[in-house]
């Protein structure tokens, strides 16, 4: 994806409804933007500036605040991404357990290299910090669900379920 | 008060004093990038990290407080060593193309890395900061590659204006100070200002130059007028390295002149004009039922900014041109006749104190003449570069004279540049219109001060009039919010968009709140020693509609003087 | 080698969810009894128990809430950072899905200490899953009258409020934490002024880990005399250490303070898998120490740890067996670090990446001598001078392997070939 792309896309204007919904109950809160942007964060992957601009109208704070906001935490998205976002943690307690190997079958199945979307905006792949689960490594997160104790093997199953739909 | 000793020496300072301040009662000077006196402490460049004994770490001391028995080693080489590195780790992503830039010898960054004594090569990589260039404004210039994260611009944007045009944008190394999404400033809510330059430490932020427009009119041998606002006299010797308030309005013609201006005018006259145009408005709207309150339309970030977040209270904003524009129509159209020039050779530039007056000159309103009303606008930062280029020893010029036929200014005008002025001025003409006695004392003391909104209640023989002056944005934002609930209990509002007034803009040297408390003595004192005090009592001013405009808010007048606005609500996507 | 299990007394015994189920082990006692206590008795309690913090920095849990108790203001906070972001920890997530009630009482009992009526919990983001499991267990503790308006008829109200987090690991960090809550980047505030006298809003707030307000609602049911045979003398009570990387059992396991590394590592963990040799242990997490093997006959308490220049932090044993290469550890940290840092102030954001190249420049066989000396150099400036724990921090790993294994890196330097260094090549 070339780098204007990264901005220019669009939001569909029926979500933009219902993110406004989300947002108008926060008028003059300004302190509830993580919890907006958590909730809208469900409906609508990625936050693009039109996404920005109807928090920020409903909110009544700047849309700039919104953008910052949104660049400053790693789960949170600027960019337009995959309904999938698939977490490969980074931290020591994986990468000691083999995590190269889990992210290699990561990108060979999707055909992506980390950090990328793929055509079908369907999955997105990323590093991520530690997941938590490190008596259980090595582990990845796909959206809200944590699999742990992976080999290439399992992994490879376990997207192949999301592909197909059956998750 | 709490006692404390610094590098040695005993003090007694305040509670709630800086390590920072008390070291300053003592005339030592800790280096600081980040701290600027008037805004919040921030502590993140950690250039000022001192030594206090008993403590593990290197503390800031702009953000620590002093506390009893304090021992504090401000040069230790303990701390220098520390902040060598720390500047040492700037500098690496700094670019070091410092002789071009356009802060150089007034950038703050260049001042401490020199103070420091940064002795050896950097160990580092070089990795200058992404720039991002971006000059799609007229007013402001951003490269980020110079920015050092300060935050100040940020603040200023937020806090004093309310806008926030830009914030940080990621984290760790990768953070910047950008507007969201890649977007340009042109494309942004940015009032342009200037009040990021201001307080920017570094030439991430600067003031759009046009000098080198100046210079290709004068070569071109176009007719080049010139003509200086009220606030120009004030700071222009600040940024030639004098103390601030100090006046040099004789200097300042006398250098232009030099420059290859052919005619140098004073915009004190043009500010009698706006009062002439906008007071009688303001009369009208008050007896004919017009909309009210009206609110001041001579500052142009203020317009952009109605016009962006007040967009259906346009109506409020009086149509008289600011007295920029309203030089601009009558140089093109009535001098140009009456000094028998073709108005298309002739290039009509201003200097002003604003940023934001770039814009304001550009707009395509701003033709009424037949031609662009000004030209060029220069910022007062700009023409003292043009005086230092053609090597003027401002010290020892001579005094002249403005020139004619709007040779003089009322010292009503002359108060434009300062938060109130505009209200004062039109206030000592209205009330003289409306009452028909002479005001028993010129000074409105209501409306001046540095009080973010002032109000006033002014009886015009039994008829009450409820005034309020406000500069910076975020207080505009006050009363806008009034007018749009139709809550707002005033009739008339004037707004100047930064702190202080024109005195206050972004076209000026850098200021602080001391040396505003300077700048706006030097106004008042300049105002009382002028021979007219009243905008109607200005008999160029009287001239002008006798043999040109006819009368004040007439079909000329209104042509020529008076403008439209429109929504940018469009900004805010 | 038995674990005492006082936090995880409940872990997969009760439902976590129904406040009854806590109730009927002896849960709220404590609560109870704290009700009718005044502040200042529940703040010498604390201190006799001896308590400390357990999410890094082992500061006397007693004083942090005497200085909101001290503090002047009717409107105060109580704030549970259950922003787990320290790699290689588990241990308050395991508390907080199988035993939240335990620590809802702990802030409830902190609450009345200091008369606040509202606490947050701040969870990070990837424990989102646990939002249900905490509402649940939050609505069914006000249904038992143990939370909300007038808990237990005692006339004191207190609620919690569930506030998430969004991917920052700086927001384990008090004020960050704060900010974040605020609906702002999670960057940290300069000190003073301290939270406890302006925190949460601007208000007096104090701030506890997870783990630590776990360990309220047993000091207060069995009173402090109990807790003090717990543990050391200077760390009292029992700590949950979680143990990963290359042992045969991994996990999050209760022991009291004091007990020895290795034996946590061989007895209770089973040593290294088949055929390997324990090469490091890094403790406290990705800001811990790494202590090579020879070192790893060590008293877990607090002040021990860090005797021996390293730090308990929240109980996490990275153990690495030889596979692994110190440098490429190092890096892997580091580049944590780098990726972590708010940006806010210079040492941190400029040199937590700088450290991170010149790491992997060692790592790929074009480091020198120098580049350690301009590490060891970095890492002091960083450690004086940053605004907040996480750059004072960033260097450990690194000063903490240079020490302890110092020819590994004279290794690279010698350009001596490292297949687990050079095979990241590729993946950076």
């Amino acid at each position: 994806m070339r780098e204007e792309e990264n901005y220019s896309y669009k939001t569909p204007s029926s979500q933009l409804v219902k993110i406004a919904e989300i947002a108008s109950h926060y008028k003059g809160r300004p302190e509830m933007l993580m919890k907006v942007i958590t909730k809208v964060q469900k409906i609508e992957p990625a936050f693009s500036a039109s996404v920005a601009s109807v928090i920020a109208r409903e909110m009544d704070i700047p849309q700039t605040q919104v953008y910052s906001f949104v660049t400053f935490y790693a789960m949170l998205s600027v960019k337009p991404r995959g309904k999938y976002v698939i977490r490969m943690c980074k931290s020591a307690p994986c990468h000691v357990r083999g995590a190269k190997e889990i992210v290699r079958a990561l990108e060979d199945l999707l055909q992506i290299k980390m950090g990328e979307t793929t055509e079908d905006r369907r999955f997105t792949l990323e590093y991520c910090p530690c997941l938590g689960v490190c008596e259980q490594s090595p582990a990845i997160m796909i959206n809200e669900k944590a699999y742990v104790n992976l080999t290439p093997e399992s992994v490879r199953d376990i997207v192949k379920r999301y592909i197909r739909g059956e998750v | 008060m709490i006692n404390l000793t610094i590098d040695g020496e005993a003090i007694a300072v305040e509670e709630g004093t800086t390590i920072l301040e008390a070291a300053r009662r003592l005339n030592v000077h800790i280096p600081t990038l980040c701290h600027h006196e008037d805004q919040a402490v921030k502590a993140v460049c950690r250039i000022c990290v001192v030594e206090v004994e008993g403590q593990r770490l290197l503390p800031t001391a702009c953000s620590m407080p002093v506390s009893e028995g304090m021992v504090v080693k401000t040069a230790s080489p303990k701390v220098i060593k520390a902040r060598k590195n720390i500047m040492e780790l700037i500098l690496a992503r700094h670019p070091q193309d410092c002789l071009v830039c356009s802060k150089n010898g007034k950038c703050q960054l260049q001042k401490v890395a020199r103070d420091l004594n940064m002795n050896r090569p950097n160990r580092y990589e070089r990795d200058v900061r992404e720039s991002r260039f971006d000059d799609s404004s007229p007013s402001i210039v951003r490269d980020m590659s110079k920015c050092i994260l300060c935050g100040r611009c940020v603040e200023a944007c937020t806090k004093g204006q309310g806008i926030t045009v830009m914030a940080k944008e990621n984290r760790g190394y990768g953070t910047a100070v950008v507007p969201p999404y890649g977007k340009k400033l042109v494309d942004t809510c940015c009032v342009n200002c200037g009040q990021c330059i201001q307080v920017c430490p570094v030439g991430a932020l600067s003031i759009r130059d046009n000098t080198d427009e100046v210079y290709d009119q004068i070569a071109k041998g176009k007719h080049v007028v010139a003509q200086i606002a009220p606030s120009v006299r004030i700071t222009l010797a600040e940024s030639l390295g004098y103390a601030p308030g100090t006046v040099t309005t004789g200097k300042i013609i006398h250098a232009m002149r030099k420059i290859g201006f052919s005619k140098v005018f004073d915009s004190d006259f043009t500010a009698d004009l706006t009062i002439m145009e906008e007071g009688n408005e303001f009369l009208n709207r008050l007896k004919n039922g017009g909309t009210l309150p009206m609110m001041t339309s001579c500052c142009p970030a203020w317009v952009k900014y109605c016009e962006t977040y007040g967009y259906e209270q346009l109506s409020h904003l009086s149509s008289a041109k600011s007295p920029q524009q309203m030089f601009g129509a009558v140089i093109k159209t009535y001098y140009a006749k009456k000094a028998e020039i073709d108005p298309k050779n002739i290039c009509s530039v201003s200097v002003m104190p604003c940023t934001a007056k770039k814009f304001e000159c550009k707009r395509s309103e701003m033709c009424d003449s037949g031609y662009q009303d000004v030209d060029i606008s220069i910022t007062v930062e700009e023409l003292a570069k043009m005086i230092r280029t053609a090597g003027i020893h401002f010290d020892d010029l001579e005094d002249q004279e403005f020139d004619s036929p709007f040779g003089l200014g009322s010292g009503a005008g002359q108060i434009f540049g300062t938060t109130g002025g505009v209200m004062e001025a039109a206030l000592r003409t209205v009330y003289e219109v409306v009452t028909g006695e002479t005001l028993p004392r010129l000074e409105f003391d209501q409306v001046r001060g540095t009080e973010g909104i002032r109000e006033a209640e002014i009886d015009l023989n039994g008829m009450k009039v409820r005034v309020a002056v406000v500069h910076g944005l975020s207080n505009a934002r006050k009363v806008l919010d009034e007018v749009k609930a139709g809550t707002s209990p005033y009739q008339f509002i004037e707004v100047m968009a930064c702190e202080g007034g024109c005195i206050g803009g972004g076209g000026n040297a850098p200021k602080t709140r001391r040396i505003l408390a300077e700048r706006r003595r030097a106004i008042y004192e300049e105002d009382r020693s002028l021979p007219i005090r009243k905008s109607h009592e200005n008999p160029y001013v009287q001239r002008l509609y006798e043999e040109y405009l006819g009368e004040p808010l007439g079909e000329r007048s209104h042509k020529l003087l008076h403008t439209t606005y429109h929504s940018r609500r469009d900004l805010l996507r | 080698m038995e674990e005492r299990q006082i936090l995880l007394r409940n872990r997969g015994k009760i439902n976590p969810r129904k406040a009854s189920e806590y109730i009927a082990t002896g849960g709220y006692e404590a609560l109870k009894r704290a009700l009718s206590m005044t502040g200042a008795e529940i703040i010498e309690e604390l201190r006799l128990a001896g308590l400390r913090g357990r999410g890094g920095a082992g500061f006397p849990t007693f004083r942090k809430i005497q200085f909101a108790y001290d503090a002047p203001g009717d409107v105060k906070y109580i704030v549970c950072n259950a922003d787990e972001g320290e790699p290689g920890t588990n241990k308050d997530r395991i508390l907080l899905s199988c035993d939240p009630c335990a620590v809802f009482e702990g802030m409830a009992i902190v609450a009345k200490a200091v008369n606040a009526h509202v606490g947050f919990i701040y969870l990070r983001a990837e424990y989102a899953y646990l939002v249900p499991v905490l509402e649940q267990a939050l609505e069914s503790s006000r249904e038992e009258h143990c939370l909300g308006n007038n808990i237990m008829g005692s006339g004191f109200d207190f609620d919690i409020k569930l506030r998430s987090g969004a991917g920052a690991y700086v927001c384990g960090e008090e004020t960050a934490l704060f900010e974040s809550i605020e609906g702002k980047r999670g960057e940290p505030r300069f000190r003073p002024p301290f939270p406890g006298i302006s925190g949460l809003f601007g208000k007096p707030t104090v701030l506890n880990n997870v783990e630590t307000l776990a360990n309220i609602a047993p000091i207060f049911r069995n009173g402090w005399e109990w807790y003090r045979t717990i543990g050391t003398d200077n760390s009292p009570g029992t700590k949950l250490f979680t143990v990963c990387g290359n042992v045969k059992r991994r996990g999050v396991f209760e022991f009291p303070m004091g007990i020895n590394l290795k034996d946590l590592i061989y007895e209770v963990c089973g040593g290294m898998e088949e055929g390997r040799e324990l090469l490091a242990v890094q403790t406290g997490g990705a800001s811990g120490a790494i202590i090579n093997a020879s070192q790893i006959d060590m008293t877990l308490d607090i002040d021990q740890v860090s005797n021996s220049g390293g730090r308990l932090g929240c109980g996490t044993i990275l153990v690495m067996d030889d596979r692994n290469c110190i440098i490429d550890i190092v890096r892997n940290n580091l580049e944590f670090f780098k990726d972590e840092s708010c940006g806010k102030c210079t040492p941190c954001r400029e040199g937590g990446t700088r450290l991170y190249q010149l790491i992997c420049k060692i790592a790929e066989g074009r480091g020198s001598i120098r580049d350690i000396e301009t590490i060891e150099d970095l890492a002091e400036t960083m450690r004086l001078t940053a605004l907040c724990g996480l750059g004072h921090s960033t260097a450990v790993p690194v000063t903490s392997s240079i020490q302890n294994f110092y020819s590994c890196y004279l290794r690279h330097i010698d350009r001596e070939y490292c297949h687990v260094c050079s095979e990241e090549d590729d993946a950076v």
